[in-house]
């Protein structure tokens, strides 16, 4: 393993570790010392009432939010902070922060797709001004990926003339279409109609099952304990339980994650 | 056909320096514009209250005003500078020089307000999706921002060209030779008036006409996506 001293990341981090991260906004702490740790294949999801923190934690890995303090390493790299003094942490090289997101793919709620490009541009734009490949592999990489999620026949539509699940879908093969070492789901069924959850869930079982490391945000409790390796549920910008998903969602050893559980109100 | 007394090439002349004054104040205009919408988008308090004064000042004043003030403020201004520079010689600000740089702070001023109404309106989303697929902020403000400023700022812009294009005759006053100033001219040798006024009008007609053709088709197109259908 390569040594890295005291930036060495921690036990069972190689995919993703974060440690000890705070994050306010303006008076309100909703970060309060959260570490976490992924290895590769592991398939974590996070769990937790609304306002727990659990996507400002998840917007903290690719650094869309920065933390106050804490350390981050994606693939057993360390993102170098500076300190700014009263004003909490900065990245150090804006170089390093922009390669490493372009490892990490992220899912958002509100899908996010660009409105100005088809599916087939949302998904090579990334490809071909960020890694740079040429027309044809960003272009053959797109096909299989919109074969994989089903929209083959969408590929020349602008993404307000698709459905939610159809966009949610082209946004996961967007994430994918930069072979992304990590993949960050925020809450990705929670903007669907009911009835177009099921679609989704079904393509990120299906990258799930191929062995991709992935973080989750989610509500979706059943698919959670059946997809993940590991849980983890947040209660107020704190880690309040965290193991296997055996354990978080059907023997928790907390309290409040047990009532969470069963209150039922996710 | 109008019989025009041999002054038609003297409005033709003059139509097409309505057309490159506009032009060029439109060029000059949507870079103030973008400053002016930055300025006023950024977190620094003077910049914000430079281009607040900005827009004020232009919206406070009738376009004639600043128009002389610029012309002959500016004048003195640079001569001042010259001298100050230490040169004993004259300098002139061209008619043209002044009039598009009038014509395009004033429209800047108005293009400030569009473009910080565009920027805005792009969803945040938009933005946290390109950085998050690891591009950086010039390369998110080229591929993602300002196609989609274009499409929400083209609207507003169109209507401030109409007006730009209206507002060149202005210009007549500092002697710029465009096509209001060279109405005037031949309607005062001929005594035709009403005939080269009408001449004139037509002109700035077939311009507006025209504008309104291209500006209906390049919405269209940057409407692509948005809209059903
Ligand atoms: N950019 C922001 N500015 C101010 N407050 C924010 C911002 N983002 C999140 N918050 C607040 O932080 C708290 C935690 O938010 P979030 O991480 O989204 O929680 P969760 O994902 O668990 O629902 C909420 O109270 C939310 O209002």
């Amino acid at each position: 393993m390569t040594q890295y001293g005291g930036d060495q990341f921690p036990d069972g981090g190689n995919a993703l570790a974060v440690e000890d991260l705070h994050k306010s906004f303006g008076p309100l702490e909703v970060l309060k010392g959260v570490s976490a740790t992924a290895g590769e294949g592991d398939v974590l999801s996070i769990i937790g009432a609304s306002g727990s923190g659990k996507s400002t934690m998840l917007r903290c890995i690719n650094l869309l939010e920065v933390p106050d303090a804490g350390r981050i390493w994606v693939g057993g790299e360390l993102i170098r902070m500076k300190n700014k003094g009263r004003k909490g942490l900065a990245p150090e090289s804006a170089r390093q922060v922009d390669r490493i997101r372009s490892t990490v793919g992220m899912v958002f709620q509100g899908f996010n797709l660009w409105t100005h490009m088809t599916v087939m541009q949302n998904l090579t734009e990334a490809p071909l001004h960020v890694l740079k490949l040429s027309r044809a592999e960003a272009r053959e990489r797109a096909e299989a990926l919109l074969e994989r999620v089903g929209l083959t026949d969408k590929r020349g539509h602008y993404p307000a003339h698709l459905s939610g699940g159809q966009q949610q879908r082209a946004a996961i093969a967007r994430a994918l279409a930069m072979e992304p070492q990590l993949l960050l789901f925020d809450e990705p069924t929670s903007a669907l109609d009911p009835e177009l959850v099921g679609e989704v869930l079904k393509v990120i079982r299906d990258i799930a099952e191929e062995g991709r490391t992935m973080i989750m945000v989610t509500h979706e409790m059943a698919f959670a304990r059946e997809v993940s390796s590991k849980a983890m549920f947040l209660h107020d910008g704190r880690v309040e339980e965290e193991g296997p998903p055996a354990q978080v969602f059907d023997a928790p050893r907390s309290e409040r994650c047990r009532q969470f559980l069963a209150a039922g109100e996710f | 056909m109008i019989e025009l007394h041999g002054y038609g090439p003297l409005l033709v002349d003059g139509a097409w320096l309505t057309l490159r004054v506009a032009f060029a104040s439109l060029a000059l205009g949507l870079v103030f514009g973008i400053i002016g919408a930055t300025a006023k988008l950024s977190n620094s308090v003077i910049l914000r209250g430079a281009a607040t004064g900005y827009t004020a000042i232009v919206r406070g004043l009738p376009e004639l005003v600043l128009l002389l003030i610029i012309f002959y403020g500016g004048t003195q201004l640079v001569q001042d500078i010259w001298r100050g520079l230490g040169n004993e010689s004259h300098v002139d600000i061209k008619p043209f020089i002044a009039g598009t740089f009038t014509l395009a702070f004033v429209f800047g001023a108005y293009a400030t307000e569009v473009f910080r109404g565009a920027i805005l309106a792009v969803p945040k989303g938009q933005v946290e999706a390109a950085y998050a697929v690891g591009m950086g902020r010039l390369q998110m403000f080229h591929r993602v921002m300002l196609p989609q400023v274009w499409r929400f700022a083209l609207p507003g812009l169109g209507n401030l060209w109409l007006v730009l294009l209206k507002d060149t005759s202005l210009i007549s006053v500092i002697n710029l030779n465009e096509l209001m100033y060279a109405s005037r001219a031949a309607a005062g040798k001929t005594h035709e008036p009403f005939k080269f006024y009408l001449a004139a009008a037509i002109i700035y007609l077939a311009f507006t006409i025209v504008s309104m053709i291209v500006l209906q088709y390049s919405e269209r197109r940057s409407q692509r996506g948005v809209r059903m259908g």
